[in-house]
Order: structure tokens, then sequence, then C-alpha cells
């Protein structure tokens, strides 16, 4: 394995939240490398750390100590400018849509090109590839207000992916189309989400990463006692025909 | 007519009368005139330090403590003066932009002074209502706070800006009636000297109506618009 390959090194990361009742350390020394082009899934509880350590990744939290490489580049030594730069190569989708209410479908999909000082053919052109790539082409007037959950979430992922990231960072996504040669982060505690789609996972409790592997290796012979909850979740969860997600986790 | 010798429904007829209204026409220009120029003054620096308290609050884009809670300390104690001192206040610079401390012009600068402060305010609290997800996806699409001002915060906000410049433009009619008392013209002016100091309360009762249609306009309009826009966007 080349170092190439390893597409994102995190190392060491941590991070404490200053809250009404005394800090909160949420990020305790994370170690963590994601190779390129692979969908890397890291699960645990509701409150483990997982959103923050995504979060960390293109910056929107900075860590308070630690390294954070993705494709070479040290994210934590950039520059304002060049930060900005690079989030544009590291798509995010957000469990919560956070699409613009005041935008159509089209413009939703359109702004990440439209702030980059794309000429307008390109940005129709790409946009309506993306529409495509994602079934929304019927929708690029709708305005976000009118569609359905599974719609705003799919202009959610278009939207991340319009500018062709090489990164993508995604909370809780059940269904995703692998495009070519993008690396996923998946931060979820959807179990089918991780069994089924990605190719290796790590497994997040209490701040610390406890255990990394391939997703068989860990849904069969777990180490970690998070981990191995999961795996028993997953075998009850997989006897139930009628299941939708891990929501009751 | 007076209410004083007459009985009120005769000094609501009368206050239909063509004279009244011959003379209170200039007077609702002038009233338009001090209520547009000071409204558009209004909205564009009420709307620079509505942003600039929202984006240096603490948890804002870009977090200066100091300049949070200065701006906020001068807009506090700008509010707590009442209306009328700061007419009073006003009449130094006036006269240094005009030359003259009364007339409609130099009552346009009191009436903004007055209210930019309110209305800076009432942008702010718009500016809170977004959610910290679209700024947040915004940034890690990689906007510039520029961009997330300009492009996500203010169209997103829309309709709630919307509506606190319907609640500022009133305070500003209102104010200017208030004007009209420092020499400022307008509906006010007619209402102090016909209907206060000359008891002629037909007169009062026209600026009365006036004032209230004046008012449901505006209300009508800014409930309209924004809720026109809230319609397009499928939000209600």
């Amino acid at each position: 394995m080349g170092v190439m390959d390893n597409y994102i090194q995190i190392s060491g990361v941590h991070k404490t939240f200053r809250t009404h009742s005394g800090p909160l350390q949420v990020l305790k020394g994370i170690d963590l490398t994601v190779h390129k082009g692979e969908i890397f899934g890291i699960i645990g509880f509701s409150g483990a750390g997982k959103s923050t350590l995504a979060r960390c990744i293109n910056r929107l939290e900075a860590p308070d100590s630690g390294s954070i490489k993705v494709g070479g580049v040290e994210i934590l030594n950039l520059s304002k400018k060049q930060l900005l730069q690079e989030r544009k190569k590291i798509g995010m989708i957000f469990q919560t849509f956070n699409l613009f209410e005041a935008k159509t479908v089209y413009h939703n999909i359109s702004y990440p090109l439209e702030i980059s000082r794309i000429p307008k053919s390109e940005i129709r052109k790409r946009v309506l590839e993306t529409a495509e790539l994602v079934g929304l082409s019927d929708k690029l007037n709708a305005y976000p207000g009118g569609l359905s959950g599974g719609q705003k979430q799919r202009v959610g992922i278009a939207r991340a992916l319009v500018n062709r990231p090489n990164l993508l960072l995604s909370d809780l996504l059940k269904e995703i189309n692998r495009a070519t040669g993008i690396t996923i982060l998946m931060i979820t505690h959807e179990l089918d989400a991780i069994r089924y789609t990605c190719d290796r996972m790590a497994v997040l409790e209490d701040g610390k990463i406890i255990e990394v592997g391939s997703v068989r290796e860990i849904f069969s012979n777990p180490l970690s006692r998070t981990g191995a909850l999961f795996a028993k979740v997953f075998t009850e969860f997989q006897r139930v025909t009628e299941y939708e997600n891990g929501g009751g986790i | 007519m007076s209410l004083l010798d007459t009985p009120i429904w005769e000094v609501i007829k009368g206050s239909f009368a063509p004279d009244i209204w011959v003379r209170l026409v200039p007077a609702i220009g002038e009233t338009l005139y001090m209520t547009l120029l000071s409204s558009i003054i209004m909205l564009v620096f009420g709307l620079l330090l509505g942003i600039l308290l929202t984006v240096t609050n603490p948890d804002g884009l870009v977090p200066m403590k100091i300049l949070y809670t200065g701006s906020g300390w001068v807009i506090n104690s700008l509010r707590s003066l009442p209306q009328m001192i700061m007419i009073i206040l006003m009449i130094p610079v006036a006269r240094l932009f005009f030359g003259k401390s009364y007339g409609t012009n130099a009552c346009i600068i009191s009436i903004a002074a007055s209210c930019i402060p309110m209305y800076a305010r009432i942008v702010e609290s718009s500016l809170l209502e977004i959610s910290k997800g679209k700024i947040e996806a915004a940034k890690s699409i990689g906007s510039t706070n520029f961009q997330i001002i300009f492009r996500i915060l203010l169209p997103e906000t829309l309709p709630s800006l919307i509506r606190g410049f319907t609640v500022a433009v009133i305070a500003v009619i209102s104010m200017t009636a208030l004007a009209g008392m420092f020499g400022a013209g307008g509906i006010g002016d007619i209402a102090v000297r016909f209907g206060y100091q000359r008891f002629q309360h037909d007169v009062l009762f026209a600026s009365v109506y006036v004032l209230i249609v004046l008012v449901q306009l505006v209300q009508w309009i800014g409930n309209f618009t924004s809720k026109q826009i809230l319609k397009k966007r499928n939000l209600i």
C-alpha cells in the first residue's frame, strides 16, 4: 500500500467542548486511516463523537490538537483561503439536509459552482448531469419546501457531488451512488447502511476508535463491547423482515 | 369645528369637507416624502448594523466580542432615548448637513437616527432565525463569509426581514407625525397646529384617517409580499 493510498490520515485528534456543565471531551485521540476510493463507515452510539470527527475533517470544527491529512494536505494548517478551496473538494451530506429554502432545486445544486466562478454554460451542464444522476431532473424548478424527505436528501447529495469532490463526508446515509473513485466517509448508527455499502469500518466509543477492520470481520468477530453489541443488534434486526432503519439504537 | 361646541357626528361629517382635504393633500405628500426617505436610510444602515450584530455575535460567522458588545451598547443607548429627545439632539447634525435645523429634510435625519437602532435590532432577530445547519452547509461547500451573508443569510431570511421592515416603517410614520411638531411639516404638523392649537377637531380627525389608512396600507403590503415569498418557496 503506497502513501497515496492513504487518502485520509487522522492522528491524535483531540477535541473538547466547553459546556455549561464544564468541559466535555468529545474526541480523545483519534487515529484513523482511510484509503483512496474506499467507502469507510464509522459507527457508534449517539454522543460517541462521530459527527464531531466528520466536522473536523473539513474543519467546520477545529480540533484542539492532532493532525488531519486529506490527500496529503494537512487540513489543520491551511490558511483561510486555502481552506475554502479545500472544502470545495470535500462534499458533505447532512442528516437534516440543510437545503437552501430560498433557492430552487436547480440553484441549490448550482450554488457550489456559482461561488467558484465557473462559466454559466458549464454550470448548467453539470447541474443537469448531477440532477439526472440522483433522479431529480423533473424537480429542478421546485423549491425544497415542496419536496419529500427522500427528494430533499437527493438534493443534498447532488449539492455535495456537483463540485466533483474527491471525498464525501456523509451523515447517516442509506442509498448512496458510488461515483467513480470517490472516497466516502460515512458517519452513521444505521447498521444496514454500513453493512451493505462500506468496505471497512471503525467503531467509535466515547471519543476513541476502539476497533477498525473490514465490515465482515467486525460483524462476524467483534473484539469490542460496542462492536459486539452492534453486531448482535444487527443479527437481531435481520430477523425482523420489515425493519427500515436503526433509529431505535 | 370643535368638539367643544359641536356634536361628534357633526365633526366627523365635517372632517370630509373639501377645504380640509385641500390643506391635507400637500401634508400627505410631505409625510410620504419623509417616510420614504427615512425608510430608505433606515433600511441601508439598519441592515448593515443588523448584519454586523449577527456576524460578530459570539456564535456568529466572525465572532468579535468587543465589536459586538460595543455596537450593542451604542444601539441600546440610542434606543433608550425617547424619540422627541433624539429630534432635539439631532438639531445640530441637521444644521451641519442642510444649514438649517428645521424643515422636512432636517427632520429626516432625526427620524432615521431614531429608527436605525431599532431596525438594526429587528434585522438582528430576523437574521438569527436562520438554522445553523444552513450556514454550516454553505461553509462546507467553501463559501466565503461574504457569500454566506449575501447569498444565503439574507435570501433565506427575506420574508422575516420584510415583516420586520414593515414594523419599522410604521414606526417611521408615527415618528414623522411627532417630527411635525418640530417644523417638519406633514400630517403631524397639521394635526398639531389645527387639531391641538386651534381646536379644529375636524382637521384632526381627517389627519387621523390618513394615518390609519397609511399604516394599514404599509402593513398590508408587508404581509402580502412576505406571504407571497413563503408561498413561492412552498413553506406555507
